[in-house]
């Protein structure tokens, strides 16, 4: 283990696994709250039409991920909101348009597969020192905003019509966590990739909510298990020379499987005489 | 003194259609109101067109204060129609309470000594505390829905609005919540709008009745002197004639 920080981009992947291990499931557990569990993946689709902007443009990509997908989730908010009937096709149409549009821009910056395959599926070895404080800004921003106002993003996911009537801006924070989601989504582009991203945002709260019984539990344990997930999976993914998006992800379903067992034979138990 | 709720020829329209037309509706202090109709008379949409969540025509002012501009939220108190499934993350008692607290809360900062006095106060007053540490999905149809009346309570309302909060509620929770809010009214001076199908225990309460029919008013009074078919004289042309009330009913009731 002490070898890997020898390495200055392991030490930056480390870091960068860290925040996203924690802001994704900090937003996840109010994304999965209000059954919008699939939101994170079309997020990501979108958010690769700014990484390719980025690179057409010789903009730092994560810079304009960040600005594509929080468009893209103000834009999604509002087709919820606004295009009731029509809502689900034309969200469908946004996040293929994302990854199509990404895709093609990538090939028209001139760069190749593996730089494309590196955002959508993460790369430690990209990760500069430049990208690392941008991610470490943003992924504690978003840590610190999930927990902060978790009394009213509790009470907007809990039950939007008593939030209103208490007088809750709830639209603005429903808004507010898409955007806390398309921020995280940039966050986690360079270690989990933008095709798994929402798999960390999800993942560890299914996980959490086997062994919990109250939000703030699951909040906090979904929290632990996907730093775990995001660590373990960086250490793993250098270990036996596999991408680090599927290798976190495959470790946090192994996570969840674990937990799923775990609750199955603790309620087995009780139910015994 | 202002009235807690003062409504003028309210309209509402829903999907294109009138579904409330030209509803006056007044709820004075310590007054226990109670709105009664077939499946969709209107009276929930009028609910919730009183307490902001649809849009509606005509003056509404709560407190004296026009609902637009109506901004003391802890002093409305609402109980939704029971939502048909529960979030995917549980949540216990104690941290749905805790979420009636937020009108009275600042935007940052943990709930303080006196928002989790009143949240115990509240949670024991439904009898449920041997259940706060619970998640609510656990509970029985008639312990939530008391749940969901604690969250209204906990910030101790001065108008208290409640869309079917008796619903499929079981006899004991139904008389908990009937001996607590008959408390709160005489001796808080709690001014209570409910709608229901079957007024149960409440019905010794109610001081006033009115009844909803195709959107309009058609009977306002004592609650003995509802005709049993006033509730039921929707045209179902050939339908038998329903006995008792109906327990449940859909979205726009």
């Amino acid at each position: 283990m002490t070898d890997l920080l020898a390495y200055d981009f392991m030490r930056y992947a480390l870091i960068a696994a860290i925040v996203t291990g924690l802001a994704a499931p900090a937003v996840g557990t109010y994304i999965v709250q209000r059954r919008l569990a699939l939101l994170g993946d079309g997020l990501g689709h979108v958010a690769l039409t700014g990484v390719a902007l980025g690179l057409l443009t010789n903009v730092a990509p994560t810079l304009t991920a960040v600005a594509v997908a929080v468009l893209g989730a103000v834009a999604i908010e509002l087709l919820r909101t606004y295009a009731k009937t029509s809502g689900d096709v034309a969200l469908a149409m946004l996040f293929y348009g994302g990854i199509a549009g990404g895709v093609m821009l990538v090939n028209l910056a001139g760069e190749s597969a593996s730089t494309l395959n590196s955002f959508l599926f993460g790369s430690i070895t990209t990760i500069d020192a430049a990208d690392l404080v941008t991610v470490a800004i943003l992924g504690l921003v978003v840590v610190l905003l999930s927990i902060g106002l978790s009394p009213q993003l509790f009470a907007v996911c809990q039950d939007e019509d008593h939030a209103r009537v208490s007088g809750v801006p709830v639209r603005l924070y429903t808004m507010f966590i898409a955007v806390l989601a398309a921020v995280t989504i940039t966050v986690a582009m360079r270690t989990v990739g933008l095709l798994l991203v929402s798999a960390l945002m999800v993942v560890p709260v299914a996980a959490a909510q086997q062994l919990t019984r109250s939000f703030r539990s699951t909040h906090l344990v979904a929290m632990v298990l996907g730093l775990l997930a995001a660590v373990g999976g960086v250490v793993a993914s250098y270990e036996i020379d596999t991408q680090p998006g599927p290798t976190i992800v495959m470790l946090a379903l192994a996570v969840f499987a674990v937990a799923a067992v775990t609750r199955g034979v603790v309620s087995l138990r009780r139910s015994a005489p | 003194m202002t009235s807690p709720l003062t409504a003028r020829g309210v309209e509402v329209d829903l999907a294109g259609g009138p579904v409330v037309r030209g509803v006056d509706l007044t709820v004075g202090t310590g007054e226990f109101v109670t709105l009664l109709g077939a499946n969709g008379s209107g009276k929930s949409t009028l609910v919730r067109a009183l307490v902001g969540l649809i849009p509606a025509r005509g003056s509404i002012e709560l407190f004296g204060t026009p609902l637009a501009r109506f901004r003391d939220r802890w002093r409305l108190g609402y109980v939704p129609q029971r939502p048909g499934s529960s979030s995917g993350v549980p949540a216990t008692v104690r941290e749905v309470v805790t979420s009636g607290r937020l009108a009275h809360r600042p935007l940052l900062g943990f709930a303080s000594r006196s928002d989790r006095a009143a949240v115990d106060e509240a949670i024991s007053h439904v009898r449920l505390g041997a259940k706060a540490d619970q998640p609510i999905t656990e509970l029985s149809g008639g312990q939530q829905q008391r749940a969901y009346i604690a969250r209204a309570l906990v910030g101790d309302p001065q108008l208290l609005v409640m869309d079917e909060p008796t619903a499929g509620v079981d006899a004991e929770s139904a008389s908990v919540l009937a001996s607590l809010i008959g408390h709160l009214v005489d001796d808080h001076g709690m001014a209570v709008l409910m709608v229901a199908h079957e007024l149960g225990p409440m019905r010794a309460l109610v001081d006033r009745a009115v009844v909803i029919d195709a959107g309009r008013v058609s009977y306002e009074g004592p609650v003995d002197g509802v005709r049993h078919d006033h509730a039921h004289d929707h045209p179902h042309i050939g339908a038998p004639e329903r006995v008792r009330p109906v327990p449940e009913e859909g979205p726009l009731g």
